[in-house]
């Protein structure tokens, strides 16, 4: 199964800010379902959009050297998203150490707000990770690295100051 | 800043990162048993109380949760030995460990972790910048 929740990214400031697109298709088969006649983007698929976006950002910062997973969210919608909307993804650093870090997001489409978070992500050891997990390195990986390219391809240098 | 002050700090932060009313935050709850706190809620606490006080909480500081992981010289039989208590006094001077040295049960450990802990180390910290 494919689990990309971002088209691309637009913008990227190592360490700083993240912001991704995702175009809202009819033909994506949650619409079928969710629901019958009245395509709403489900809550959790954007929120898993806003992760992926801050997540990047989040493992960005430490050269994808660290798993960065998801460890929690406050999340507030505002309205609904509905299919052939265009939702902006805007991410923001709020804090990082060595433990984990925090990141604020929104989701807009256009210039409306239909969603915003406070996402906190947890940076897994090795020596955390249950037994038998072919690869430490689990996160940064697969799919996900043509992401890392797209989020590359859009990056403005790191401030030298 | 006086210890009004903190604790209403404090309280916010909590009410926040813990989605607990006002009335729970008080300086007797335990963070875990009391308010919902599980481990990765430590973490978002440390973040959000730097913000509020402007402060850099160093890692192990506040939490300190490795100084038991696996040592037998600090637990033995489920118990913080004295070279344990002995540790857990110097790296948590905000802490008051009298009661908990009478029956040191490591499943109690968590039990320190209180509204008024949180309190005490942000006092000895405001009062160190």
């Amino acid at each position: 199964m494919r689990w990309t929740w971002i088209d691309r990214f637009a913008s990227f400031e190592s360490g700083k800010t993240a912001t991704a697109v995702k175009n809202l298709s009819l033909a994506e088969d949650h619409f079928a379902d969710h629901f019958p006649g009245f395509p709403v983007m489900p809550a959790p698929l954007v929120l898993e959009g806003l992760a992926q976006t801050g997540g990047i950002l989040v493992g960005e910062a430490n050269r994808f050297e660290k798993n960065v997973v998801l460890a929690k969210m406050n999340a507030k919608f505002h309205r609904d998203a509905m299919a052939g909307e265009q939702l902006t993804y805007t991410t923001t650093l709020v804090a990082l150490n060595e433990t984990g870090a925090q990141v604020s997001a929104t989701a807009h489409s256009g210039g409306e707000l239909v969603a915003e978070a406070d996402i906190m992500f947890a940076h897994v050891t090795a020596a955390q990770l249950p037994p038998g997990l072919p690869d430490a390195k689990f996160v940064f990986r697969g799919e996900l690295t043509h992401l890392l390219r797209a989020a590359e391809a859009v990056s403005k240098p790191k401030a030298t100051n | 800043m006086t210890n009004d002050e903190i604790f209403a700090k404090v309280q916010k932060t909590l009410v926040e990162a813990l989605s607990v009313d006002d009335d729970q935050v008080t300086p007797a709850a335990r963070l875990k048993a009391d308010l919902g706190a599980e481990s990765i809620d430590f973490l978002d606490i440390v973040f959000r109380l730097e913000k509020q006080f402007g402060i850099t909480i160093p890692r192990e500081e506040l939490f300190p949760e490795s100084i038991f992981q696996g040592d037998a010289t600090y637990v033995a039989g489920g118990k913080i030995t004295q070279t344990g208590l002995a540790a857990l006094e110097k790296q948590m001077p905000y802490a008051d460990l009298a009661e908990f040295k009478k029956d040191p049960r490591m499943d109690k450990v968590e039990d320190l972790f209180t509204v008024q802990l949180l309190v005490n180390y942000l006092d000895m910290r405001v009062k160190r910048i």
